[in-house]
Formats: C-alpha cells, sequence, structure tokens
C-alpha cells in the first residue's frame, strides 16, 4: 500500500512538472529542455534508428526528450493537420505545399539564406523573401536507376551521351535481353513526375526555373521541356517500355529492376537505395546520368529532399531548433540513407559513385521565381510535378489518345502561355 | 394503460433524444455543406489563411469551360452499365424468390461482392485485368488471345464498368429480394390455381409490387453513375480516358491546388444529381399504383 501512494505521488510530481514546463516555456528562454514531437515520413524508421537518433541527442542535451510520430500518406494527413495548431514541434515540411508565401503562417523562420547559405545546401527551396523555413534532411541528384548486368548483357557499358544513343541502347536491350528496356511506373503516376528533375541535367543551367517563369512557349524545339519529354516520349512510341502501363505496380517494380525483368527506370538517387535493398545482388543496381551533354560534360541538377521545419505554434522551439541543426549536421542521415549530405563540405554519398565515376557535374537550381512558375502551372492546370499530363504523354505515344507528339507540345505551349498571361498580367 | 402519461405534453424529451443525431447531421454534413459553399466563392488554394473572395467567378469559369463536361461522357458507360446491373440483379432476385435448390448459398455467394471493400477490389482486378493475368490466362485457356482490358483506351471504360457491376450488383439483387418476398404469397397461389406462368406471375404480380424499389434503385444508379470515383480512381487513377467528374474534381483541388473551383464543381454535380431525380420522378412517379 505503501509503495502504491509512493507511486502516485511521483506520478503526481511528475505531472505537474510536466505542466510546469508546459506553461512557462513558451520556447523563446532559450534552454535546450522538455519534450518536443518529431512528425516524419519514415515510419520504417521510426522505431529503429531514429531511437538511435534520439539517445544521441540525449547525450548532448540531457533534459531533452525526443517522440516521434511516423506517418505513412504523410503529405496528404499533415497538409490536413495544419489547419489546426497540433502538427508537432518539428516536422518535414508538406510537398504539397507549393505556395511559398504561406510558409510564414505556419513554420518558423531560421535565418536569412545568406546566413545559413554559407553552411547548407537547397536553403532555398522553402524560403520566402530570403528567410529559410526549412533544412534539407538529405539531397539528390537526378538519372536513371538501371540494371547493370542487362544493360552490359545488351553490350551497353558506357552511359549514353545523347537521346537517341540512350534510344538505341533500349533497343539493344529490347532485342538480345527479356528485359523491358524501360518502366515508366505509369499507373503510379508519381515515378513519372521524376523527369521533371531532369531539367538540370539537361540545360545544366542554375537559372532554368527562373527561364521558365519568363518562357511563352517552354516545350518548343530544343527547349528543355521538350527535351525530356521528347525522349519519354520517344521511349514508348518505339515500344521500349512496358506493354500494358495501365497495370505497373512500383512495389514489384524494385525487385523487377533487380532480378533483371526490367532493366532502367527514372528516378531520383534517393531510390538507390531501396533498390539494392529489393535486389538479390545489390552491386547491379547502378545510375546513370541524363544522356545530355553540355560542354562535353554530364551535369546533374541536385535538389533537397524533405525539410525539417518548425511549427510556429511549437511551445519548445529552441529545443526543435536544436533538434532540427542536430539533425541536419550531426546525425549523418544523408549518408546513411545513400543522399547527398545538407552540408556543403558533407561526405559523397557511395549510391553516387557511378555519377562520379561518369564525371556529372552537380549544381544547384536557383529558385527566385518557383512561385510564378508555381501559379502559371496552376492556373493551366499541367503540373509540370503531377503524374496527369506525362500520363497524357505516354497515352500518345502508344497511341491510346489519337495525338502526336506535336498535339501534345502545342497544347501544352498554348495553356502555358495562356496561363502566364493570366498570371502575369 | 395509464391514459394519463400518453395526454402528457411532450415537452423537450423528444428533443433530447433528437439531440445527438440532429448534432451529428449538423456536424458532418451541414456545416461541412455550408463551408464548401463559402470555398466555392473563393479561390482558396486549400493551405493558406488567406481566401479571396471571387464571388461566382468559379461557376461562370465551369460553365464557361466545356471541356470540364466532357468527362460526363465516360459516366454514360457506368449509366448502361447500371441498368445492366439492375437488370441482372432483378432477373436473380425473382429467381431465388421461388423455391430453387442451394438458393441460400446462391443469395450469399451474390451479396458476397457488395461486403468486399471497395480498395481490395479494385486491387484484386488490377491482377484481374493485367497482361498474363486471370483474365487472359482464362481466355487462352479456351483458345483466345489476351488483350490490354486497361491499356486498350477502347474498352478502359467497359472494364471498370464492369467491375462497378460485379460490385454492386449484390445490394441491388438483395434489396430486390426484400421487396419481392414482401409481396403476400397468397397472390401467388391464387395465379398458380388460374394457370399463370413464371413470366405472367412476374410481369403482373412482382413488377408493380416492387415498382417503387425499382424506381428508387433507378435513381441510385443514375446518381451513381454521374458520380464514379473510387473503382476507377484506384485502378488507374483516371489515366486512358477513365478520369470521372469527381476524379477531375479531386485532381483540380488537390493536384492543381484550386480548392475553391473543386467545390463549385461539387455544387454542380449536386445541383445536375438532383435534376436527374427530378427529371426521372417526373418522368416516373412511382406512386400511381397506389392512388385510384
Amino acid at each position: 500500500m505503501g509503495k502504491f501512494r509512493a507511486g502516485v505521488a511521483a506520478a503526481a510530481v511528475v505531472l505537474v512538472a510536466a505542466c510546469g514546463t508546459d506553461a512557462t516555456d513558451s520556447g523563446a528562454d532559450g534552454k535546450i529542455d522538455g519534450k518536443i514531437t518529431v512528425l516524419t515520413n519514415r515510419t520504417d524508421l521510426v522505431d529503429t534508428k531514429f531511437k538511435e537518433y534520439a539517445e544521441q541527442f540525449k547525450q548532448l542535451h540531457p533534459d531533452v526528450e525526443v517522440v516521434f510520430e511516423g506517418i505513412t500518406d504523410y503529405d496528404n494527413e499533415v497538409k490536413i493537420r495544419m489547419s489546426t495548431d497540433n502538427y508537432g514541434d518539428v516536422l518535414l515540411i508538406p510537398n504539397s505545399i507549393t505556395s511559398l508565401s504561406d510558409l510564414p503562417d505556419y513554420f518558423e523562420p531560421l535565418g536569412s539564406v545568406s546566413e545559413l547559405g554559407q553552411k547548407y545546401r537547397f536553403v532555398t527551396e522553402k524560403a520566402f523573401e530570403d528567410k529559410v523555413y526549412g533544412l534539407a534532411v538529405t539531397g539528390n541528384a537526378f538519372g536513371f536507376a538501371y540494371n547493370k548486368k542487362v544493360w552490359a548483357a545488351a553490350g551497353v557499358t558506357a552511359p549514353p551521351e545523347t537521346p537517341e544513343d540512350f534510344l538505341d541502347a533500349l533497343r539493344d536491350i529490347k532485342d538480345k535481353t527479356d528485359a523491358v528496356p524501360l518502366y515508366t511506373n505509369y499507373r503510379n503516376g508519381w515515378p513519372l513526375t521524376q523527369w521533371q528533375d531532369a531539367r538540370g541535367s539537361v540545360s545544366a543551367d542554375p537559372q532554368v526555373s527562373n527561364k521558365m517563369a519568363a518562357d511563352d512557349s517552354p516545350w518548343a524545339e530544343g527547349k528543355t521541356q521538350h527535351t525530356i519529354d521528347s525522349l519519354l516520349f520517344d521511349v514508348v512510341a518505339n515500344k521500349l517500355a512496358e506493354d500494358d502501363p495501365l497495370t505497373t505496380d512500383w512495389e514489384s517494380s524494385k525487385s523487377m529492376i533487380g532480378t533483371g525483368q526490367v532493366a532502367t527506370m527514372m528516378l531520383g538517387s534517393w531510390s538507390i537505395t531501396q533498390l539494392r535493398a529489393a535486389a538479390p545482388n545489390k552491386d547491379d543496381i547502378g545510375y546513370l546520368p541524363f544522356p545530355v551533354q553540355v560542354d562535353g560534360k554530364f551535369h546533374s541538377a541536385i535538389a533537397g529532399d524533405y525539410k525539417n521545419g518548425i511549427n510556429i505554434h511549437s511551445k519548445n522551439k529552441d529545443t526543435a531548433r536544436a533538434w532540427i541543426d542536430w539533425f541536419a549536421e550531426k546525425s549523418n542521415f544523408a549518408t546513411a540513407e545513400g543522399g547527398i549530405s545538407p552540408l556543403k563540405d558533407g561526405p559523397e554519398p557511395d549510391t553516387l559513385a557511378d555519377f562520379t565515376a561518369a564525371g556529372v557535374e552537380y549544381f544547384e537550381v536557383d529558385h527566385a521565381q518557383d512561385a510564378v512558375v508555381t501559379k502559371i502551372d496552376d492556373a493551366a492546370e499541367i503540373g509540370l510535378y503531377e503524374q496527369t499530363y506525362r500520363q497524357g504523354l505516354v497515352d500518345a505515344a502508344r497511341g491510346a489518345s489519337g495525338k502526336s507528339k506535336q498535339d501534345v507540345f502545342d497544347d501544352l505551349n498554348t495553356r502555358w502561355a495562356e496561363a502566364k498571361a493570366l498570371v502575369t498580367k | 394503460m395509464p391514459v394519463r402519461h400518453r395526454k402528457r405534453r411532450a415537452g423537450a424529451l423528444p428533443w433530447l433524444f433528437l439531440a445527438l443525431p440532429l448534432l451529428l447531421l449538423a456536424v458532418f454534413t451541414y456545416i461541412p455543406v455550408i463551408s464548401m459553399a463559402w470555398y466555392s466563392s473563393t479561390s482558396w488554394n486549400g493551405v493558406s489563411k488567406r481566401m479571396p473572395f471571387v464571388g461566382a467567378e468559379n461557376y461562370v469559369e465551369i460553365f464557361t469551360r466545356p471541356q470540364l463536361f466532357e468527362v460526363f461522357l465516360v459516366s454514360l458507360y457506368y449509366v448502361v452499365a447500371a441498368f445492366l446491373q439492375l437488370g441482372v440483379a432483378l432477373y436473380f432476385a425473382t429467381l431465388l424468390s421461388f423455391r430453387v435448390r442451394f438458393g441460400n448459398l446462391f443469395k450469399g455467394l451474390l451479396f458476397f461482392p457488395y461486403l468486399v471493400n471497395g480498395v481490395a477490389i479494385a486491387f484484386v482486378f488490377l491482377y484481374f485485368f493485367r497482361p498474363d493475368g486471370t483474365l487472359d490466362s482464362l481466355l487462352n485457356f479456351v483458345g483466345l488471345s489476351g488483350h490490354q482490358w486497361l491499356g486498350d483506351p477502347d474498352t478502359v471504360n467497359y472494364s471498370l464498368a464492369g467491375v462497378s457491376v460485379w460490385r454492386y450488383t449484390g445490394l441491388n439483387f438483395v434489396l430486390f429480394l426484400g421487396a419481392i418476398q414482401s409481396i403476400p404469397s397468397d397472390l401467388y397461389e391464387a395465379s398458380d390455381m388460374d394457370g399463370a406462368t413464371r413470366w405472367q406471375q412476374f410481369r403482373h404480380i412482382i413488377l408493380p409490387g416492387i415498382r417503387p424499389v425499382v424506381g428508387l434503385m433507378s435513381i441510385l444508379a443514375l446518381a451513381g453513375s454521374l458520380s464514379v470515383f473510387e473503382i476507377p480512381y484506384i485502378m488507374t487513377g483516371g489515366a486512358n480516358g477513365s478520369r470521372t467528374f469527381v476524379i477531375q474534381t479531386v485532381d483540380m483541388a488537390f493536384r492543381f491546388d484550386k480548392v475553391g473551383l473543386a467545390s463549385a464543381m461539387a455544387f454542380v454535380l449536386l445541383a445536375l444529381v438532383l435534376l436527374v431525380t427530378w427529371v426521372q420522378r417526373r418522368l416516373f412517379p412511382d406512386d400511381r399504383s397506389t392512388t385510384p
């Protein structure tokens, strides 16, 4: 009985203490203590790796408790939760928030672009009016994941340097092996959006996004969008993709590329770790640059993955900030996941060894005009980072919609120009 | 029987009982509809704290963009399928309302698909329709060649509408069966004595007897065809010419951040469904049989 009472008393004390810290911690006391809730999309790591991170963080700040909340349908769920005040202390800024001008309403500014930009990569991607709202957890390069064995069996050993070479390579794969030369993952849709990230490889121009904001015909012959979408169109039109795109399946495609049933898929470098995990022999999975060279060199834009931000309603902003800084600088999460470190002087991931060997040059795209690009894109209902228009492109290429390549590009150009006139008037 | 209790004024008691359902109705139906009406007059993007008021602009846009209505052509497939489905359901309901061997087993088999979750159905049929999938294997077995059931733009909507028929026939069947079984059995006995055939019994006893249910089912089928969503959305995401009006609305709200416009589209759909229902009630009033 005595023990029981002591237990209750102790619990009461803890409760009172907890309430006390909650009430006094407005977040600006400079103390790194108390409890923070961290929202994450990595439900697979919540109980394993993230627990270790929390332990390591606790060794530096013993009075802190980090609680994780893994969310499967991250973007949609968090976007809805953001209409309340209760969306954790630290969270990944949902990618579905496309208008950067909304960031200040929901997230705490972390510093200026110039100041944070000295130390970190990707700071302009979630910034508004020179204030940074999120620090990337990891970064990606962009190209094609491929099965080295299949490509070698088809006699292709060097990365293709032009779209024509690339198509020839896929033709060889079709003729000499049983593999599907390129798998579009049409039905899941989102893998088709990965093609948009090739814009850096085609242009080798940090201003590629800003230029699009001022362009009336981004799909005109010779321009970046034209090059990217032409390649996808030609692959499908030459029957170098899967037979029935309507029944593709992302989860099984991961093992199909590992076992050599599929030769190539357009995916960001984030995918390499996952594809290797699903492959019987992880060394079979390699990474190819987009088949365009500028000045005799391959290029790839690098971009941040999800970015950690602080809930503007957080009661414990100092601790949240400490966690974000620690996660970016000390956790080594990016390297462990095969990504590019958010730190400018961070280590090179081994997943991109193929890119290093091919001499791929990295650069970051300037995002100054992204808000305008998004506005035009939404108004035109094209969806550069949505699946719909590339599904339409694939449909046209396989002769399912009765439209020619030129029809599709003309239509896109018209809609873009009209929307641009509407948005920038 | 204590009569004085009955005389007592009802007072607040009925309202007390009604409070909970009314509260639920308000919270989960009327308040969301009212806020959607408000959204439909703004150009809200779904996230922003600012909701710029644009008046009737969204509605004007809907009615000046004919391509937004083109998707209703896809609904025609489902309308045709829905009436096919009613026919099949009525046929089996009639058959099984008579004494049939293993009747309960067949009733169970017919109703079963309706119990399966829509998402699961979509995935099952995805495997069913894929090249070298169940359907193609079956066709190969009987010597026919396979086909891209979802990949071919000419068949994709038939395939999807077929899944929809498979799923909802059971529900129609059960409702028809219930209605048929509520017809007094002495009518059958009397007609049997008069030497009526099964078809005559169906034509002159069953059909008039379940007229209201048939009318209701047709309205539900039509309204359902206009607002098809779940199965095509999961199976094709609206790709390859299988986009329906609701998929288009969802795309508008969540892909292109036009929640205002999407809300207006939802209201237009509501108005259309009400209109179709009204027209149908005018054309086929179903209570004529009960009024002299």
